[in-house]
Order: C-alpha cells, then sequence, then structure tokens
C-alpha cells in the first residue's frame, strides 16, 4: 500500500511544530476571511501568497489551504446568523440555518454546520486518498453535454419545492435567468443586456445581488418588525454542541447521501454550488417533513454544508490532477501551485509525492484542527445576535457595502446591493420565492453556455444528451427528480387502491 | 387609501403586487428587445445569443401578467401591505442607507460609514455620542486596518484620506 | 545627493552612470501601494503573470510599496480597459495586457484603443501551438488538415471573437480545412477538452497544455511562430519544445503570438514610465522569472519606447485585417 506509507509520511510533513502552527494561524485567519463577505477565501490566498514564498513549498501549501479551510467554516457563520450568504454555495444554508438562528437555536444551526463540513470534507478526503487513481480521469468524461445533464440535475432536483404561487416562483426564477445571462455572451462574444452601460459590462454579480436579496432586505425587515433581530435569545453553551452532535445521530442517512452527492459533484466537477442546492433539494424531498423545510430544519442545514464541502473539498483532486480549478479560490491556489514550479497535472502525483502526501495529510489535520477552533468558538459567535440592532444593523450594512465592492472594485455595486435589498424586501413581503432567483442567478450561466456548446459539438443535434451511458443516466435521473412529486404520489396511492 | 379593519392606513397589497408585476413585465419587455437584436432564431447549431433572453423574457412576461390579474382580482380585500408608520421606520434605515450609497462616491467609505455608525446609533439607537462615536471610531479603524493595510484591499476613498497620502 | 554626486563626479567617470541611476530611481518612486489591473479572470495566462511578477516584486523587494492584483475581466476586458483610460496621470496604476487588448474594442464596439493608455513595455509574446489527443490517428499536420477536408473538425478554445477563434479562422482560410469553433471559457479548461475527446484539436498556449503532454495524452503538431521554440529541456521522452516544427514549416501558413505586455494610463510623466521599465527590467532578471519563461515556452521578445509602439501599431492593423476576413467586427 504505497499511498499509505506515502501519507504517513505526508502526516510527518505537516505535524512539524511549524507547520502545525501555521496551521492554526490558517484556520483562524480563514475564520476571519470566511465571516467578512469582501475578503473572501480567494482574496485572502491571493494577497497572501507572496508572503508564502519565505517558506518551504509545503508548508506555504498547508498554510494557505488552511485559510481556504478555515473560510469555508467561517462562510456558514454569516448565513446563519444574518442571512448573508458569503459564497455562493452558502445560499442552501441560509434557507434553514436563518430561520434555526430567528427560533433561537444560533448555536445548534451553527454547530450542525460546522460539524456536517467538517464530516463532507472529510470523506472527500478519504475519497481522495483511497481512490484518487480511479476517479482522477473521471472529469474527463465530461463534455458540454454531460455538464448540462448535471446542471439540469440540479436544477430538477430543486424546482417545484417552493410552496405558494407557481408563477411567481416562475416569475422569480426567471428575473434570476436574466440576471445571471447580463454580460459578454461567451459563446459568440457579444455583449447582451448591457444597453451600453459600462458597469452593466461585468454582468450581476451573485455576492452583490445576494448581499441585497438577502442581507440588505433582512435588515429593512426587521426594522419593520420592531427594531429587532428576532430570536437573540436562547442558552447558547457548549452543551449545545453535544446536543446538536446527538440530533446530528439521528440524520446518518442524509449525511452520508449528501457527502456522496457532494463528492460527485466535486470530481465531475461541477462545483460545490450545484452539489448544495442539489443536496438540500434531495433532503426535502425525500423527508417525510418536507413541508416544514425553510422554517429551521436541521436537516436543511445539514445537507447543503455536507455536500457543498465534500464538493469542494474534492474538487482539489480535479484541480491537482487536471489543471481545471473548481472554484475561484482553487484557481488562485493554482497559480500558487505554478510560481512554485509545480506544474498540476496528471505527473504532479507522479513527480511531486512529497508536497501532494503533505498536502493530503494537511487536508486531515487541518479540517479536525479547524473544527476544534470553531466549535469552541461557536456561544461567541452566537452572542453577536445580542449586540443592539442599531449597531449590529450599521455593522452590517458596512460589512455589506465593503462585501459588495470588493467583488469588482466597483462602487456601483454598493447602489445595485441597496437596490436588490428593497427589491428583495418587495418580494419577500409579496411571498415570491427567492431561492429559484438565486439558484437561476448562480447556474444560469453556465447551463446556458453548456447547452449550447454541447449543440454546437452536435451540429445542432438533441442526441447528443443521450449519446453515451454517462449523459443519459444523468438525463434520466433528473427527470426522475422532475417527477418526483407525482411518482411518488402515484407511488403511495397504489398500495392504498390496491387495499380498496 | 384602503383602510385595515384592524386599525392604521396603509399602503395597499394590491398596489404593491401591481407596481411590481409590471416593472417585471418591463423587464421581461427589455429582455426580449434584447434578444430581437441579437437575433431570437435557432440556427442549424443551436440557438442565437438572442433565444433564451427572448423566450425567458416572454415567459416572465406571461408568469407576471398573470399575477397581475390576480392582484387586481382581489383588489376589493383591501390588504395592506405595511402600514404608515412602519413604512416610516423602514425609511429611517433606508434613507441613510440611501444616503450612504451615495456618500460613497464622494468621501469615500471610511468617512461614510462612521456617519452611518453614528447616525444608526444616535438618531435609531438613542444611544448617547460618548458610545457611538468610540464604536464608529473603532470599526472604520478596524477596516482600514484589515483592509488596506493587512490585505491590501482598497476600498472608495475621498478627500479626506488623500490628504493623509492614502 | 546633488553635492555628493558632484564631488565623485569628479573622482571618477566610472562612478558616475551609478550614481546617476541612483539619481533616476530617486527622482520618482510609487508613494503608495501599486494597483495591478489584469482584464481577465483568476487563473487564466495573464492573471498568472502577474501574480508572478507580483510575488518576484514582493520575494526580491524590487519596491518599497506594495503590488496589488485586481481581476477585472468583465465584458472580456473592456471593464479594465475602459477604467484605465478614465483615470489619466494615475502613475499607480498598471495593466497587464494579452490579445484582447485589441480583439475586445473591434469586436464589441467598446470606444477604447490602446493609444489611449501609455505602453511600458513588452514582456514577452506566448506562443500558440496545435495540439491533437495522442490517440486520434492524426500526426501531422497534412493528415490533420487532410481530415478537415473530409469531415468538419471540432476546435476547442477560449472565448469567442479572440485569440484562439481567430487563429481557427486563419487555419480554414489558408488550408480549406472545415471547423466548428467550441468556445469555452479558459485556456485549462480547453485542454482538458482535448484529453477528454470531446474536441479534436486546439491551438493551446504551451503552459496551458504542457502538463498533459508530459502525461502523454496529448501531441503537438506545430507552433505559429516564424522559428522554432528555443527551449531545449526534454518535456517528455522523446521531445523538447525547440523539436516543435513551426507551422509554416509544415506547409499551414499562419503566424500568431499573444501580447503579455505592460501598460500605464495615459498622461503619465516619462520619468514615471522609466521607473517602471526598470522595475521590469529587474523582473526579467529573476531566476523566478526565467523559469516561468521556460515553463511557459514564451517567446522572450521584449520591447519598449517607439519600437513596442510600432509593434502595437501593427499588431493592431494585423487584427482588424484577421478579424474582418473572419466577420468578427462589431456591427
Amino acid at each position: 500500500m504505497s499511498e499509505l506509507a506515502a501519507l504517513f509520511h505526508g502526516f510527518s510533513i505537516a505535524l512539524e511544530p511549524t507547520n502545525l502552527a501555521l496551521m492554526v494561524a490558517g484556520i483562524v485567519l480563514g475564520v476571519l476571511i470566511g465571516v467578512l463577505p469582501g475578503l473572501g477565501g480567494a482574496n485572502g490566498v491571493a494577497i497572501l501568497l507572496p508572503l508564502t514564498f519565505t517558506l518551504e513549498p509545503v508548508s506555504a501549501i498547508i498554510l494557505l489551504s488552511c485559510i481556504y479551510w478555515g473560510a469555508l467554516f467561517g462562510g456558514a457563520i454569516t448565513s446563519i446568523l444574518f442571512n448573508i450568504p458569503g459564497e455562493p454555495w452558502s445560499v442552501a444554508t441560509t434557507f434553514d440555518g436563518y430561520p434555526m438562528a430567528q427560533n433561537g437555536r444560533a448555536a445548534e444551526a451553527l454547530t450542525a454546520a460546522f460539524t456536517s463540513s467538517f464530516i463532507g470534507a472529510f470523506v472527500a478526503i478519504l475519497v481522495i486518498t483511497f481512490v484518487s487513481p480511479l476517479v482522477a480521469g473521471f472529469a474527463l468524461r465530461f463534455g458540454p453535454a454531460e455538464f448540462f445533464a448535471v446542471m439540469f440535475l440540479a436544477f430538477a432536483s430543486f424546482i417545484g419545492l417552493s410552496s405558494g404561487s407557481p408563477f411567481k416562483t416562475m416569475a422569480s426564477m426567471m428575473v434570476g435567468f436574466l440576471l445571471a445571462g447580463v454580460g459578454l455572451d461567451t459563446v459568440t462574444g457579444e455583449l447582451r443586456g448591457t444597453f451600453g452601460s459600462t458597469e452593466l459590462m461585468r454582468g450581476f454579480n451573485f455576492l452583490v445581488v445576494v448581499i441585497g436579496l438577502f442581507g440588505i432586505s433582512e435588515i429593512l425587515q426587521s426594522i419593520e418588525e420592531g427594531l429587532t433581530f428576532r430570536g437573540r435569545e436562547g442558552r447558547i453553551d457548549l452543551r449545545a454542541v453535544l446536543r446538536t452532535w446527538a440530533e446530528m445521530l439521528r440524520h446518518k442517512a442524509i449525511v452520508v447521501r449528501s457527502a456522496l452527492i457532494g463528492c460527485w459533484m466535486g470530481i465531475t466537477p461541477a462545483g460545490a454550488t450545484p452539489a448544495s442546492f442539489m443536496s438540500y433539494g434531495v433532503a426535502r424531498r425525500l423527508s417525510r417533513h418536507g413541508r416544514e423545510f425553510g422554517q429551521g430544519r436541521i436537516e436543511g442545514v445539514i445537507a447543503p454544508e455536507t455536500a457543498a464541502h465534500a464538493a469542494g473539498t474534492s474538487a482539489l483532486l480535479p484541480m491537482l490532477t487536471l489543471g481545471i480549478p473548481g472554484s475561484p479560490t482553487a484557481a488562485v491556489l493554482l497559480g500558487g501551485l505554478i510560481m512554485w514550479g509545480l506544474q498540476p497535472g496528471p505527473m504532479l502525483f507522479v513527480e511531486q509525492k512529497d508536497f501532494v502526501w503533505g498536502l493530503i495529510a494537511s487536508m486531515y489535520l487541518g479540517n479536525v484542527v479547524g473544527l476544534v477552533i470553531v466549535l469552541v468558538a461557536v456561544p461567541w459567535f452566537a452572542a453577536i445576535l445580542r449586540v443592539p440592532f442599531p449597531v449590529i444593523a450599521a455593522i452590517i450594512l458596512v460589512v455589506c457595502a465593503i462585501g459588495a465592492y470588493t467583488v469588482n472594485n466597483a462602487a456601483f455595486d454598493i447602489v445595485l446591493m441597496l437596490i436588490f435589498g428593497v427589491l428583495g424586501y418587495v418580494m419577500k413581503k409579496l411571498d415570491y420565492p427567492l431561492a429559484p432567483l438565486v439558484l437561476a442567478l448562480v447556474l444560469g450561466d453556465r447551463t446556458e453556455q453548456s447547452f449550447r456548446q454541447a449543440l454546437l459539438l452536435s451540429e445542432g443535434s438533441f442526441a447528443i444528451f443521450v449519446s453515451n451511458g454517462l449523459v443519459a443516466s444523468i438525463m434520466a435521473l433528473g427527470f426522475l427528480m422532475l417527477f418526483w412529486p407525482v411518482l411518488s404520489k402515484l407511488w403511495s396511492r397504489r398500495p392504498a387502491a390496491a387495499g380498496a | 387609501m384602503p383602510q385595515f379593519a384592524g386599525g392604521g392606513s396603509g399602503i395597499g397589497q394590491t398596489t404593491v403586487e401591481v407596481v411590481l408585476a409590471l416593472l417585471f413585465v418591463a423587464v421581461g419587455g427589455l429582455a426580449v428587445s434584447e434578444g430581437l437584436r441579437l437575433g431570437n432564431g435557432w440556427g442549424f447549431d443551436g440557438p442565437q445569443a438572442g433565444y433564451f433572453p427572448f423566450w425567458i423574457g416572454i415567459l416572465l412576461i406571461s408568469a407576471s401578467g398573470v399575477t397581475l390579474v390576480q392582484a387586481l382580482r382581489r383588489r376589493g380585500e383591501g390588504r395592506l401591505f405595511v402600514t404608515w408608520p412602519r413604512l416610516f421606520l423602514v425609511f429611517r434605515v433606508l434613507a441613510p442607507a440611501a444616503v450612504y450609497g451615495a456618500a460613497i462616491f464622494f468621501v469615500g467609505i471610511y468617512a461614510a460609514s462612521a456617519g452611518l455608525v453614528l447616525w444608526f446609533m444616535r438618531g435609531i439607537g438613542g444611544f448617547p455620542l460618548r458610545q457611538a462615536v468610540p464604536v464608529a471610531a473603532a470599526l472604520v479603524t478596524v477596516t482600514f486596518l484589515v483592509f488596506e493595510i493587512w490585505f491590501l484591499v482598497p476600498l472608495p476613498k475621498g478627500p479626506l484620506e488623500h490628504a493623509l497620502g492614502f | 545627493m546633488g553635492l555628493s554626486c558632484r564631488r565623485v563626479l569628479a573622482r571618477c567617470v566610472a562612478v558616475l552612470g551609478l550614481c546617476c541611476v541612483a539619481a533616476t530611481a530617486q527622482a520618482w518612486e510609487p508613494s503608495k501601494p501599486v494597483q495591478f489591473y489584469v482584464p481577465a479572470g483568476t487563473g487564466g495566462g495573464a492573471d498568472q503573470m502577474a501574480r508572478t511578477i507580483q510575488a518576484i516584486v514582493a520575494k526580491h523587494g524590487l519596491m518599497k510599496q506594495p503590488m496589488v492584483v485586481q481581476n477585472k475581466g468583465g465584458g472580456a476586458g473592456a471593464e479594465a480597459f475602459l477604467e484605465v483610460k478614465e483615470k489619466k496621470g494615475d502613475a499607480h496604476l498598471l495593466l497587464i495586457t494579452l490579445s484582447s487588448l485589441f480583439t475586445t474594442p473591434l469586436a464589441t464596439g467598446v470606444p477604447f484603443r490602446w493609444t489611449d493608455l501609455t505602453p511600458v513595455k513588452m514582456l514577452a509574446l506566448d506562443e500558440f501551438v496545435l495540439w491533437v489527443n495522442t490517440e486520434s490517428p492524426w500526426k501531422s499536420v497534412a493528415e490533420l488538415v487532410a481530415a478537415g477536408k473530409t469531415q468538419k473538425l471540432r476546435m476547442g478554445g477560449t472565448g469567442s471573437r479572440q485569440e484562439d477563434h481567430i487563429i481557427t479562422v486563419a487555419i480554414g482560410r489558408a488550408t480549406g480545412a472545415q471547423f466548428t469553433y467550441v468556445p469555452y471559457k479558459g485556456g485549462g479548461e480547453v485542454a482538458v477538452q482535448l484529453v477528454g475527446g470531446h474536441v479534436d484539436t486546439t491551438v493551446n498556449n504551451p503552459i496551458e497544455a504542457v502538463s498533459h503532454w508530459k502525461a502523454g495524452k496529448v501531441r503537438p503538431l506545430c507552433v505559429f511562430d516564424s522559428k522554432p521554440m528555443p527551449y531545449p529541456q526534454k518535456i517528455t521522452e522523446t521531445m523538447a519544445w525547440a523539436d516543435i516544427p513551426t507551422c509554416k514549416s509544415q506547409g499551414l501558413d499562419v503566424e500568431y503570438l499573444m501580447l503579455r505586455g505592460i501598460f500605464m494610463p495615459a498622461g503619465v510623466s516619462a520619468e514615471q514610465v522609466r521607473f517602471y521599465v526598470d522595475l521590469l527590467d529587474k523582473v526579467r532578471a529573476t531566476p523566478e522569472w526565467k523559469e516561468l519563461m521556460a515553463q511557459g515556452a514564451f517567446n522572450q521578445t521584449a520591447l519598449e519606447g517607439a519600437e513596442f509602439r510600432a509593434w502595437l501599431e501593427r499588431e493592431e492593423e494585423r487584427h482588424r485585417q484577421l478579424m474582418a476576413e473572419a466577420g468578427f467586427l462589431a456591427k
């Protein structure tokens, strides 16, 4: 078992005192970065990159990847406490995480999120460690048609979940698609929907829209309902952690399923965002309490967080072996590798054994260290909700403005964020579901692009979407998910009909 | 102005429903026109650049059209979207936020943020200045240190920062 | 300074040179962090180069103020170009460019030309290589072209109406081979699509495809330059970059190189430009830079001043022609 030997060698490298210290520093810094929407993981990693040249490559990558882990953990904090997802894959966490916090269960929601992230990432690292030779090439089988099929699957497992007016759901989703389409069209190189404006040329960034729709609108709603964030009471201590773990044990099946969805989506590499939406959708569809999702069910936190982090972690595999980054942060890490003279690609595992296994070992340790640090801090995070509303609202506004600005370094985006804040407030009050809008915004562009690329390849023939076993089975699964509500009704009726 | 049985007056639910639906119809119209400009056909090798904007625009118009009709049918119910006093509360947050957004263009984000915190704490929260000023100062200092100095993320700056040499 | 300089001058002419270099260097230097705009997303070739420069400057302490890389990729770089155009006279702003400097304004009609900027220095030129999958039957350009006459070849590339697309059309015009061009978002993705067999051929830059070449997954057919790449170290067991023949020698008369150059906003002083030219010269002298050049098999042509301007003038005209022939110009 040469892998195991290599891994233990990796552990011995990662466990050197300097590297261990770097790990802790990286996690703490990463959590800070994750909490401030203005400092995404990509930002932190990019800025620290030059500093790491004084370190050994292995130490440097340990520091950077721990910042990455810390930022992943940290992203859930703002989603749960303030309804502000810092990254696209934290959006699904807000659906139940924020209501939980409002019901006074912030500590439980945070613990569930952290623990699920940890489990998801851990499963993914196991996959990377033991089956990487088997799955490393899997991403190669993904052409545009397969990408489209995966996107379709993500939409199909999510669609039809929102209650309320189907027309409002549709309008909301269409607005999302339109926003996603603004900017340069990759396939033709034409500018779309910019109406001659330079500001619109960069398109509508997810973060700007979501900070407005979710974060700012929440402040407006809170003040309308009486100057307070609901649910700031509630016992907050470390015992909440144990209680939550006991509760999570009852949802083992969801954890395992979500981790598998995440790993698969990461390796393909469709990425963490569709993984989190899909996992949430599937969990809700298969749950007996499906109707209570969105009102603060713990499964609604576990499912997206586990999947997102399993995907985020396993996406490092195609990055290392094929050089395709799964996220902006991964892209910057990739740039770092190249600067250290490490060429990502099929040969990396052969030529740079020390480095690769040091990195994998640091993933194991970094995650454990990270989990301990964030869990200990849960009561403090939850205590933020006790800060008086006028103070916290002002600080959130400032942090949101910085977040919106730094996405594109454009002050115009701050204005956009405020406009979306008002839109979100009005839409929420009129019972328009916001999740379909965000889903379409985040995935719309890639979906349309891969659809059109696929048809270019097939010269307009739809047969490309069933041209091989892989794409055909993903499409079939998508249709199964789409018609699941109808099918499950038929299924449950059959025995009843037989009995009658 | 519809009256609500429970007391108080405000903006009717129908009014807002109609306005938002009309807004979406307008956005859909823009998308349709943009789709037509780019070509909304289906080429021999797949859809043209304007195909999706065009049809998504049509779908948006139809969905919002139905919502519009539904809202108009329920006109008589007199449900309120928000009462005036509550709307006033919202504006107490929204107005300074809008001013804040505009001020960033002129005085930079740091001065504007300090002003916003002072306004919220003093004007809305009723905190005394001796509490509000330190909070504002601390927030600005911490943001400045974290973004400009440690992470080298340049944020918008105004005359004040330029005078200080940044 | 002036006094000591005069004293030194009186004693030794050789030291004079040194002293005055020091004097010009002191004449102007950045007083705050220097923004370094990348008109493309993270992870691409321009981004990698910008971040390498940033890292070299930081590691060797070449500048007192830090350099901050910012990606502004909106509208195929139009966003970055228009912003730099706006910031006339800002000497704390650099822009790294690629072919989009010419193609984006021509294809989208945004009101911008390279003359709206101050050219500082050409750092290198990026090569383009014609690649096929190792498992494909095509061993030479001639075989690929022959195949392209009986079937439509699927060509993967980065973006639409940009360099890869232009080369594809140029190959088609030069040989009569038929291509279906499929645009992707990044060069790394394109390389993987080739390895996965979803497209038949690509014109990836060396750095985008090198790892797959090393692993024996892709095969280079020719390089779109006037002479072979000057890197004789073996990359695979049998081949080095230098062993790849030029396309012209293979009967495919297409040449294309992509600019990797540094620009500043218009209205900056000659002294300020001088500072950055010196800085970039120091960067180019470091071992890290040389390693990047070797790894990406760059063409190390570097120009500045009038020569650079003349080159830009020529290239812009050439792009206008190529794009007009391909029908890519904005209506």
